[in-house]
């Protein structure tokens, strides 16, 4: 610890940080727009000066800029110097020299930083008589709204995009007080991430497109902490809601998992919930009319409940609340996991392998400083965004941490990167085709899932012995193999990232085995497994059998009425199989929020709530519990939580009566009693009797506007807010002011903070862990349980089979998930249906780009689709965007039959 | 009981002073114009609405009487698609007024607004909304703000150099 002297008060710190985070960790308002704590210093906007002194006895000092100065021991420095502070307002006056009159109409007001810093630094009053410098704007696509004439010329953006990010078409044109930050013509962002410049940019140059479309102010939202439900990974969010309507995804930081962003999927996926599409009122198709109200609809299902053999299905994106609910309903044996027995098998594979105790499941945030990656068979940009930025930021780890040899601290962005310059740490890449990560790998091989496994098992032989070997190797391979393996073992942190999406479990097999190799008694090897959907660890964990189990015991008669929650089995299987399934069930009762193939088969249809009308815990794939809050009551109360249904629904089964109902704290605890695996779900969050001060946790800031006028045109007399029994939060305004716990954090805001830079105020250590430390409870055991034993599923190397072609299921950020594709600017960004082949066969099938192939799966369906010539993917393998609209309802892993179709 | 004598004595003596009490609603009050009564929205000297909706009103309200939702026309001129004021909640306090960026919305002298039915003192955009730039005629808040809207071009605002050349290096 270093001794500082701030304006004569001592303080201890930490050595090594800059003077301005170490000043913000303190609680100093000390304003600031280019430092970012997650991209480090460049000393570009001149704005966090203070005084430094030589030593006591000095009383001239000399201005710096704090956050270009390392912390050393015994330094007297002055935030509130006369001098300093008439510095930091005239740099704010020179900013807003050219600053536009636009605050009422940007959608930045009211959660903007430069507006903070402006108010800060007591600048008031524009003393600059003449010009304002204009630029025109570009479009940027459907996510990103561009206006030029704001910009403060911070640098932020760029920073982020393209050095943070890995963005090529973000830069920075023309020069002197002309500068430029756009892209070289008017286009859309390419980036997955370019959602984040409306969060990374101090003022209203980027700002979030889809918010403009129902602009609402921060201060006017109802919001509440989440979990994002686009991917695997449970980036934490906050999503704002108001008059009954989803209005914003925005950030929420969890130093584990996202850090300070999140994906555009995450970030602007959230238009399902405000979709015409959605499910309004409970439906029995065999009555006319067939919308029906709720006292119908529990006769009807007392009736149904009662006389048949009920099976329920549950689903990877539904809560555990949802799914443990439905379990509690049909009986234990009665329940099946929503997912085919191929996938059923690669998620036990994976829990088998965290419950061994042999390997380490990094966080993200783990992730981001590992030294030497080896990603075996995923696309990682696609199927999980922000484990891809993280990688990006593990491969600058290496040459950043050689800088320190210099004494380049580690917050020195300029520095480090002048120093490092290309140097990149090592990454391979083993996958079907090109994929983003490949421009920062080290070597990226495109090879078909077998060899990718088989990879996996040369590097695992050739580090241990004992693990199965290949008897055909060839040299390629396996030299290789053998140079993968020799920097993974002598790299710090080795990482290996494995996963679902190519349906391989010789894969996630190798990649055990290369983990179990790799470790030792002492330092286990990280192993990090992306699954497919938001809950699929969750749902894995309650270890139900799979869909086909369910479809088998339908056929033989053994159960007649199926209940499927949150579920479209068309995405599950194949479309003949899942007809076969519906023909087979004499009542269907289907549980979802939005109508789909599934809901239309429904003989009974209930709405539910989606992630913001319900309270819910899902399991991420690092094993991290989590909890997701409602964010606003529906006005139409017909749209509850899954949970809340199938609880009720008891009632007409079991014989429990009606004040044995369950709130979802005494849910989770029956559940943790029944299944103790989940020990620890339960304290994820605290209990809905939590409170501070005897107050609950306002879900609205204190300028919450308009209560009593929004429903006046309904009625002028304002009815009761709406109450909160489930969780700690309240729909109001009202409550406890000062700092929430971790958990249970709905929105960031401090005194004189109104932007999201206020998230400094809720780190117990500014870019570190939040007050309380970050949420979530990891569920995977740390110590070994199982004996140590290397797995064998070593599959002969991969032949292209003459007249057939091995599909492979391509991922893509936008399109192949189910819930996103619903917001416009997300369909719009979708691949239209395709199929990826080969040159060489394409040449052989005499196929040129864009000509229609028909593509038969086996005793499946006909698919028409335009060719893309790729030069990566090996013969004999064709490629087809995973689950995108359209191409839906096939059975992976899949062959299939290509030819040229005729016109 | 001089004091009780003094009382009645000066009070004799208000029957001869001039009457405050006026005769409403034959005769009417004189208002002037700043007085806070009736609040509206008014509009620009090109008699667009005014409004941009930009919140703070309703911000400013201390009795949150101010609802409305923002939205934006082909031009990317920002309009509100609703604006209500529950005008049985309101307290004529004018921070709306002090509080708007635009002029746009206004307390004029007029408070006969009584109502036999509370309901009906709920005022949406069409009732607010008048033909006129109220207090401040002249003003256009497009022309100062930097954003390009339909009202003028990037660069053609007051006080606004021409946009930026981003291909020139000149100084």
């Amino acid at each position: 610890m270093a001794a500082i002297y701030i304006d004569g008060k001592a303080y201890e710190v930490t050595p090594g940080k800059n003077l301005l985070e170490t000043c913000l960790t303190l609680g100093f308002n000390l304003p600031y727009f280019c430092w970012h704590p997650a991209m480090g210093s460049v000393g570009a906007c001149r704005q966090c000066a203070i005084k430094l002194f030589k030593d006591e006895q000095d009383t001239n000092g000399r201005l710096v800029m704090s956050c270009m100065e390392s912390v050393r021991d015994n330094m007297y420095l002055s935030v509130n110097d006369p001098i300093a502070k008439a510095f930091r307002s005239q740099v704010i006056e020179w900013l807003m020299t050219n600053h536009p009159h636009d605050c009422a109409v940007c959608d930045e007001g009211g959660s903007c930083h430069l507006q903070d810093m402006t108010v800060m630094t007591g600048h008031t009053y524009r003393r600059f008589q003449y010009k304002k410098r204009t630029y025109k704007n570009q479009y940027l696509g459907p996510f990103i709204n561009h206006e030029m004439n704001r910009c403060i010329q911070c640098y932020r953006c760029v920073r982020f995009y393209k050095d943070y990010a890995g963005g090529k078409d973000l830069d920075v044109f023309a020069a002197h007080d002309h500068v430029y930050f756009g892209r070289a013509q008017d286009g859309i962002l390419e980036n997955e991430f370019s959602g984040n410049l409306a969060e990374v940019c101090p003022t209203g140059v980027f700002t979030d497109k889809t918010l403009k479309e129902h602009y609402t102010r921060k201060w006017d939202m109802t919001m509440a902490p989440s979990i994002c439900q686009h991917c695997s990974l449970g980036c934490n969010i906050i999503a704002g809601e108001r008059y009954g309507e989803l209005r914003q995804i925005t950030n929420r930081f969890n130093g584990e998992v996202n850090g300070y962003f999140i994906c555009d999927r995450g970030r602007f996926g959230y238009e399902f919930v405000n979709s015409i599409n959605r499910i309004q009122q409970p439906l029995i198709r065999s009555k006319i009319p067939d919308a029906t109200d709720k006292q119908s609809l529990y006769n009807h299902l007392t009736e149904t409940l009662s006389n048949n053999k009920v099976i329920g299905i549950g689903s990877p994106r539904a809560s555990l609340e949802s799914n443990f609910a439905l379990m509690q309903l049909v009986g234990k044996e009665n329940f099946y996991q929503g997912i085919s027995e191929n996938e059923a098998q690669l998620m036990r594979t994976v829990l088998s392998t965290v419950n061994s105790g042999h390997i380490h499941t990094p966080t993200l945030k783990e992730t981001e400083s590992a030294d030497a990656v080896l990603i075996l068979g995923e696309d990682l940009t696609n199927s999980a965004p922000r484990l891809a930025l993280a990688l990006r930021q593990a491969v600058q780890k290496k040459p950043f941490e050689n800088a320190q040899q210099i004494n380049i601290p580690s917050w020195h962005d300029a520095a480090l990167r002048e120093f490092a310059q290309q140097e990149k740490g090592a990454l391979f890449i083993a996958y079907p085709t090109q994929t983003k990560l490949d421009e920062i790998a080290s070597d990226s091989r495109y090879i078909s899932p077998d060899d990718i496994a088989r990879l996996g098992f040369a590097i695992a032989n050739y580090l241990n012995n004992t693990a199965p070997a290949l008897g055909d190797m060839d040299d390629d391979t396996l030299t290789l193999a053998r140079h993968i393996a020799d920097i993974l073992k002598k790299a710090e942190r080795p990482l290996i990232i494995c996963g679902t999406s190519l349906c391989s479990e010789a894969i996630l097999k190798a990649a055990s085995n290369i983990a179990f190799a790799l470790g030792t008694e002492d330092k286990k090897a990280s192993l990090c497994f992306v699954v497919p959907e938001c809950n699929s660890m969750g749902l894995a964990m309650m270890q139900a059998p799979s869909l086909n189990r369910a479809a088998e015991v339908l056929k033989k008669g053994e159960a007649d009425t199926v209940i499927i929650v949150e579920n479209d089995l068309y995405r599950r299987g194949a479309k003949k199989d899942i007809d076969s399934f519906f023909n087979h069930c004499k009542q269907l009762i289907v549980l979802d929020h939005l109508h789909n193939d599934t809901t239309n088969q429904a003989n009974v249809l209930i709405p539910v709530g989606t992630f913001a009308e319900a309270d819910g815990t899902i399991v991420n794939n690092e094993g991290r519990a989590q909890c997701f809050f409602q964010v606003f009551m529906p006005k139409n109360e017909n749209l509850r939580e899954s949970w809340r249904w199938l609880d009720e629904f008891r009632q007409f089964k079991n014989g429990v009566s009606r004040e044995d109902l369950t709130t979802p704290d005494d849910l989770m605890a029956e559940m943790v009693e029944l299944m103790p695996q989940f020990k620890g779900a339960e304290t994820v969050a605290p209990p809905a009797d939590f409170r501070i001060a005897g107050q609950k946790i306002p879900r609205e800031p204190h300028r919450y506007s308009g209560r009593t006028a929004m429903l006046a045109n309904i009625n002028v007399s304002e009815p009761k807010p709406p109450e909160d029994p489930d969780s700690a939060l309240s729909y109001t305004m009202e409550g406890y002011k000062g700092m929430p716990p971790a958990p249970l954090i709905p929105f960031y805001w401090a005194p004189g903070w109104n932007s999201v830079q206020s998230l400094n105020k809720y780190q117990a250590e500014v870019g570190g862990p939040l007050h309380g430390g970050d949420p979530g409870k990891r569920l995977f055991p740390e110590n070994a349980v199982t004996e140590n034993a290397f797995l064998n599923n070593i599959s002969p190397a991969f032949k292209p089979s003459p007249g057939e072609w091995l599909l492979v299921p391509l991922p893509h950020i936008f399109g192949s998930e189910e819930l996103s594709i619903y917001t416009p600017g997300i369909a719009q960004r979708s691949p239209r249906p395709y199929i990826a082949i080969n040159k060489h066969d394409a040449a052989n099938l005499n196929i040129s780009e864009n000509d229609i192939m028909q593509m038969q799966i086996k005793d499946q369906y006909y698919y028409d689709l335009p060719a893309k010539i790729n030069d990566e993917l090996p013969n004999g393998l064709a490629g087809i965007p995973f689950n995108i609209p359209g191409l839906g309802g096939i059975d992976w892993p899949a062959t299939g039959i290509l030819t040229k179709a005729a016109i | 009981m001089i004091s009780i004598l003094r009382t009645i004595g000066l009070t004799f003596l208000h029957m001869f002073r001039k009457r405050e009490t006026i005769q409403y609603p034959e005769e009417k009050v004189v208002l002037h114009p700043r007085w806070r009564g009736r609040i509206v929205l008014t509009r620009d000297p090109d008699m667009g609405e005014r409004c941009v909706g930009c919140y703070l009103c309703a911000a400013a309200c201390p009795v949150d009487c101010i609802s409305l939702q923002a939205t934006e026309d082909e031009n990317g001129r920002r309009y509100p698609e609703f604006f209500r004021i529950n005008f049985s909640r309101c307290i004529f306090c004018g921070y709306c007024e002090e509080a708007c960026p635009t002029y746009a919305i206004q307390l004029i002298p007029d408070f006969e607004m009584a109502e036999y039915d509370r309901q009906n003192l709920v005022y949406e955009k069409e009732d607010l909304l008048i033909n006129s730039e109220g207090k401040y005629p002249g003003y256009n808040y497009y022309k100062v703000a930097g954003l390009a809207a339909g009202i003028k071009a990037k660069g053609e605002g007051d006080n606004e150099e021409p946009p930026v050349d981003i291909h020139s290096l000149l100084p």
